[in-house]
């Protein structure tokens, strides 16, 4: 099969691969329809994740038909599915809790050393991501292998379009699950770094979820466009004292709730410099999460804090004591993406959620390159890449 | 008593330093599969005399001994009733199925076995068992018999875990290398490789009775399409 494959620092080539095979009773086979580029790609492509290795397959935002079933899956020849970018058992103490991005059993047990030495637990397993979150090869290709398929695909009614519900495997949940730790309460202010993908569809679930005002922190024009095109209010923070702005736009009070959809900057997560830090030798970067330094300034006393971006290692002068002297509460942690699909389907269904605006460019998988090289320079205008492994 | 990360004794660290990892995984699995033994006075006193708190006696800092023995540890909650993880203990072709370096087991009595562990450049060693505690879902013990290779005990401990979280599942393994040439090999991987030996294998064993399968990210078998 043809597939996109990581070989270095913004390095990915689309290459003939092994096609997957069932290696266990509940998997599934899917020939991918669509798939998209998500920022966490970048991550990969900037070469700051550790434990990538060169033929790995990227992708975790994908969707497709099923061609082949263990014979523990509930899936069948022919369906349409999503799947989720957290790879979850449904069966352990964490899944029953519903906390699936947390599941003990997906990640293989040999990858799981490094995580628990990191973080005291083992991390859970991702499609198309480090080894250190299984090494799963992911759905930027033609066919991918879906590891516990009677757990996290969602089957698609044929009357929606592949457009329509693709971003249910990963960003749309993450936005949803982003504001739902916030909390919202009548007469709320959110406000929301970074509008990306995620911070978009953050803000979109913010206000569903009945925020009064939400507003949207960024410096590319388009994007921010895009968040008041949603019904955000806006702060470039190239022009805008941000704390200062935050505290006027809310009467003084400051957001009851605040978002972080930044997370770690493009040189956060480095192996190197989390080890580093671990023999107290060099610190992380200054400017890695200043979204989330000025986020916990700017949240009002008895705040809520969320935080869907994505940290891997430490963070230097982290304002601890706000965090304790204004009672703040923060929640955070990868999507439990299993949790959202269900609810999330019937609200696109019915039109309550549209998630089709995002997508700025369709390109057939053999150019996914051409999309990794625009999406990471030409964020402004390349919001979100769809790939079509089956043609545009 | 316990150790886990202790240098090794002077003489044994060039040993460790030209072992490869496989070495490592078969001595370490000695260790777990003749393992899941105890050492008897351990299994009687846990808990080290004039200890002030009731953390088990494995977790001790710094290094320690329990007389010539090194002792490893670990606890795992299985979300499945006890006597399904006893049953699974009780059967040699399921402790294959999640011991890794585990070639086979055979049963040679009532209470004993030979296990065939995977060795270094295809070589396999033998190590027999005997049974020493078999408590019904609550606990077995086992040691080397006199000659063995290796001389290791072991015990699984199981327990209810609270609020219906299924089975706590303690593994302890005590082992002491034998003289020789493989024993000092051994010897010096024990000290690095039992824990992490020992923690794999508890966790592949809570995936197959969770999940029914135990996770593997590759998505083809190494024998087709030439890989
Ligand atoms: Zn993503
Ligand atoms: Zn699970």
């Amino acid at each position: 099969m043809r597939a996109l494959t990581w070989h270095g620092t913004h390095d990915v080539r689309v290459e003939t691969m092994p096609d997957p095979e069932i290696m266990n009773p509940r998997d599934a086979i899917l020939k991918i329809t669509s798939t998209a580029i998500c920022g966490s790609d970048l991550h990969l492509y900037d070469g700051v994740i550790p434990g990538v290795l060169p033929g790995d397959i990227l992708g975790h935002e994908f969707m497709g038909e099923v061609v082949d079933v263990g014979p523990g899956s509930t899936l069948k020849v022919g369906q349409r599915v999503v799947v989720p970018f957290t790879i979850s058992c449904g069966s352990c103490f964490f899944c029953e809790k519903k906390l699936y991005s947390a599941c003990d059993n997906s990640n293989p047990v040999a990858k799981q050393d490094i995580s628990e030495t990191l973080y005291g637990h083992a991390v859970s397993a991702l499609f198309g991501y480090s080894h250190l979150t299984g090494g799963y090869p992911g759905g930027q290709a033609e066919y991918v292998r879906v590891p516990f398929s009677d757990v996290g695909p969602i089957v698609i009614p044929d009357h929606l379009e592949d457009e329509k519900v693709l971003f249910l495997s990963d960003i749309l949940p993450t936005g949803w699950m982003a504001a739902e730790n916030c909390d919202i309460e009548e007469g709320d202010t959110v406000a929301v770094w970074g509008a990306g993908p995620v911070g978009l569809f953050a803000v979109q679930s913010a206000l569903a979820m009945g925020a009064h005002q939400v507003i949207a922190i960024d410096h590319y024009p388009h994007r921010l466009e895009l968040a008041q095109r949603l019904g955000a209010k806006t702060i470039n923070f190239r022009e805008t004292s941000v704390l200062q702005a935050l505290m006027e736009m809310s009467g003084g009070l400051g957001p009851d709730a605040v978002i972080d959809a930044v997370g770690m900057e493009s040189h956060g997560f480095a192996l190197d410099n989390v080890m580093d830090t671990i023999k107290q030798k060099v610190g992380i970067g200054a400017d890695v999460g200043h979204a989330l330094r000025e986020a916990l300034m700017a949240v009002r006393k008895g705040g809520r804090v969320s935080i869907p971006g994505v940290y891997g290692g430490f963070l230097d002068t982290f304002p601890l004591g706000a965090l304790m002297e204004k009672g703040l509460q923060v929640r955070t942690g990868q999507t439990h993406v299993q949790r959202y699909t269900h609810e999330l389907l019937k609200r696109i269904e019915e039109g309550e959620l549209d998630t089709t605006f995002l997508i700025s460019h369709r390109l057939p998988l053999d150019e996914a390159p051409t999309g990794y090289a625009n999406f990471k320079n030409e964020q402004d205008t390349w919001t979100k890449v769809v790939l079509k492994p089956g043609g545009v | 008593m316990t150790l886990t990360h202790h240098a090794p004794p002077a003489g044994e660290a060039p040993e460790a330093d030209r072992s490869s990892h496989r070495w490592a995984g078969a001595g370490a699995l000695a260790a777990a599969a003749v393992g899941l033994i105890a050492v008897t006075a351990l299994i009687e006193r846990p808990h080290r005399s004039g200890a002030s708190d009731s953390a088990p006696g494995r977790t001790r800092r710094g290094l320690a001994r329990f007389g010539k023995h090194d002792v490893v540890g670990r606890t795992v909650t299985i979300n499945r009733p006890r006597a399904d993880v006893y049953a699974v203990f009780k059967d040699p072709a399921q402790l294959a199925r999640f011991m890794e370096n585990i070639h086979k087991v055979k049963r040679t009595g009532d209470t004993r076995a030979v296990w065939t562990i995977a060795g270094p450049a295809g070589v396999n060693f033998d190590v027999e068992t005997e049974i020493v505690t078999d408590r019904e879902n609550e606990e077995i013990a086992w040691r080397s018999v006199e000659g063995s290779e290796i001389e290791t005990r072991g015990k699984i401990l199981l327990r209810d875990a609270p609020a219906g979280r299924g089975t706590e599942v303690e593994a302890v393994i005590a082992y002491k290398a034998p003289f020789g040439e493989i024993g000092r090999a051994i010897a010096a991987l024990f000290q690095k490789e039992p824990a992490i030996q020992g923690r794999r294998d508890l966790k592949r064993l809570k995936m197959l009775m969770e999940t029914g399968e135990i996770a593997i990210s590759r998505n083809h078998r190494p024998t087709s399409q030439g890989d």
